[in-house]
């Protein structure tokens, strides 16, 4: 069996943005029974011990843990490559500092625009000044940055300048990932997709830049998968090389497979090397033999794996199907008539944008999110 | 984009990765952002050359005083395939 090489550590769910695009889960709720810092070391120990090398620590907003720069102590005694995923809210320089002295390797930004109206629109909050004082500090700290940016509808025709943005931070990496239609996304697709007139010009922006800001900044650029021919090899493959921790112990084989029907697996029941190795819902789709046709017998299935299960179950109700996104697959049709729509009309979007609504912790010291998940609203 | 690898440079590994062991796995790693290498033994012993200062023909040199076949051409393919991923930077002697 294959021994996985990197976990992500969902801390907290709590988050101070509000992006329409959020990817977890919708019953925050759920979640808010959260890992202690012991269960949280000893899940750590576990992990190493089954082989993960790079831990990488998100949420939600991990900054909003108290206990972080002890995990990141923690992760770095045990041999982790640490990595933090933030909005930087709350990334004081003393923060930065105590987290730079307990070893944090690597930090991650995400920005939602490069100018800041559009960016603090997106987030639902005043975010973008302090976005990129924060990035400015993680570089005077000789930091190794990288700055992550959801791309959609209504920031696509600004790669550029965002790309502009990024190099004047002194960004080491920049990822314009475009939208994944899971959770809230899925709510705001219809917003978000971009057209494919707005793909073409991105990939020439992101075409141009490579040429010009080679060696000097890498670019990963991720168009949307709804316009690929293949579906993504989602994690690289079910159960093979990553995992997820959710904030109250569940572990997952991808972030977004909560959503789907299979039983739970917990760090509060279980060892991390039963869950891998043992779990019914680590088996469930692990390796080709599950696979329905047209992908058992597709030449594709070791580089693929179908696709992603949880866009397979959220678009067919059926988790055991190829995924809607390959061409070959017979639910091609439900893809294709969203990627129609997102390129008749011009002029969709901006006050169909439903932003998270995300219960917060505030500046409260108490670690579970007290609040439940409020009902949803409308940008004017 | 591909890079060339020439025998001036002095290559060391970047900023952004580490080199490290896994004793899980009993090999030497190369930690990234994105990924992670696992490295045989004469992987690992190059890239602990790579500090630098030594140029490649140096590092061939000290390879072929340790191992009986060292292609010198496979030193630059492997440093190649780093530098395309940043993970090693090539300095010009």
């Amino acid at each position: 069996m294959d021994r996985p090489f990197g976990m992500l550590a969902e801390l907290t769910y709590a988050c101070p943005l509000h992006c329409p695009y959020c990817s977890n889960p919708l019953n925050l709720a759920d979640y808010s029974n959260e890992l202690a810092t012991e269960e949280w070391q000893r899940v750590l120990a576990e992990a190493r011990e089954l082989g993960v090398l790079q831990l990488h620590l998100s949420g939600g907003e991990p900054l909003q843990r108290r206990d972080l720069v002890e995990l990141v102590a923690s992760a770095r005694n045990l041999g982790f490559y640490t990595n933090l995923i933030t909005s930087a809210l709350g990334l004081s320089r003393r923060r930065a500092e105590e987290l730079r002295t307990a070893g944090l390797d690597h930090v991650q930004i995400s920005i939602q625009a490069d100018e800041q109206s559009l960016s603090d629109r997106i987030a639902g909050t005043p975010s973008y000044e302090r976005k990129v004082a924060a990035a400015r500090m993680v570089k005077e700290l000789d930091w190794p940055l990288t700055m992550n940016v959801v791309i959609h509808r209504h920031n696509i025709d600004r790669m550029g300048r965002i790309l502009d943005l990024a190099e004047d931070l002194g960004a080491d990496r920049i990822e314009l990932a475009n939208t994944q239609y899971y959770g809230w996304a899925k709510r705001n697709r219809a917003a978000l997709l971009p057209s494919r007139t707005q793909l073409d010009r991105a990939e020439d922006v992101v075409r141009a830049a490579r040429r010009r800001l080679d060696g000097k900044m890498e670019i990963i650029y991720v168009i949307p998968d709804y316009y690929s021919k293949f579906p993504k090899p989602c994690m690289g493959g079910w159960g093979k090389n990553q995992l997820t921790v959710t904030p109250n112990g569940n572990v997952l084989p991808c972030p977004a497979a909560h959503t789907l029907e299979l039983p739970r697996a917990t760090v509060r029941e279980h060892s991390l090397a039963w869950v891998w190795e043992e779990s019914p819902l680590f088996q469930r789709f692990r390796g080709t033999e599950w696979m329905p046709e047209p992908c058992r017998s597709c030449d594709r299935r070791e580089v693929d794996f179908g696709g992603c299960r949880c866009q397979a179950f959220q678009l067919t109700s059926d988790a055991a199907r190829t995924d809607p996104v390959c061409h070959l697959s017979p639910d091609h049709e439900i893809v294709a008539e969203v990627v129609r729509a997102a390129n008749q009309e011009t002029d969709k979007g901006e006050a169909e944008l439903v932003p998270r609504v995300i219960p917060g912790r505030g500046t409260s010291t108490n670690h579970s999110p007290t609040g439940s998940l409020g009902s949803e609203r409308s940008v004017p | 984009m591909s890079v060339t690898v020439q025998a001036t440079n002095r290559p060391r590994l970047a900023r952004l990765v580490r080199l490290d062991w896994d004793p899980v796995r009993e090999s030497h790693v190369v930690l990234a952002p994105e990924g992670v290498l696992v490295l045989n033994q004469t992987g690992a012993t190059i890239l602990r050359l790579c500090d630098g200062d030594r140029t490649v023909v140096e590092i061939v040199e000290e390879l072929r005083a340790r191992y009986d076949r060292v292609a010198s051409d496979e030193v630059g393919e492997f440093l190649g395939r780093l530098a395309d991923k940043r993970w090693v930077e090539l300095d010009d002697g």
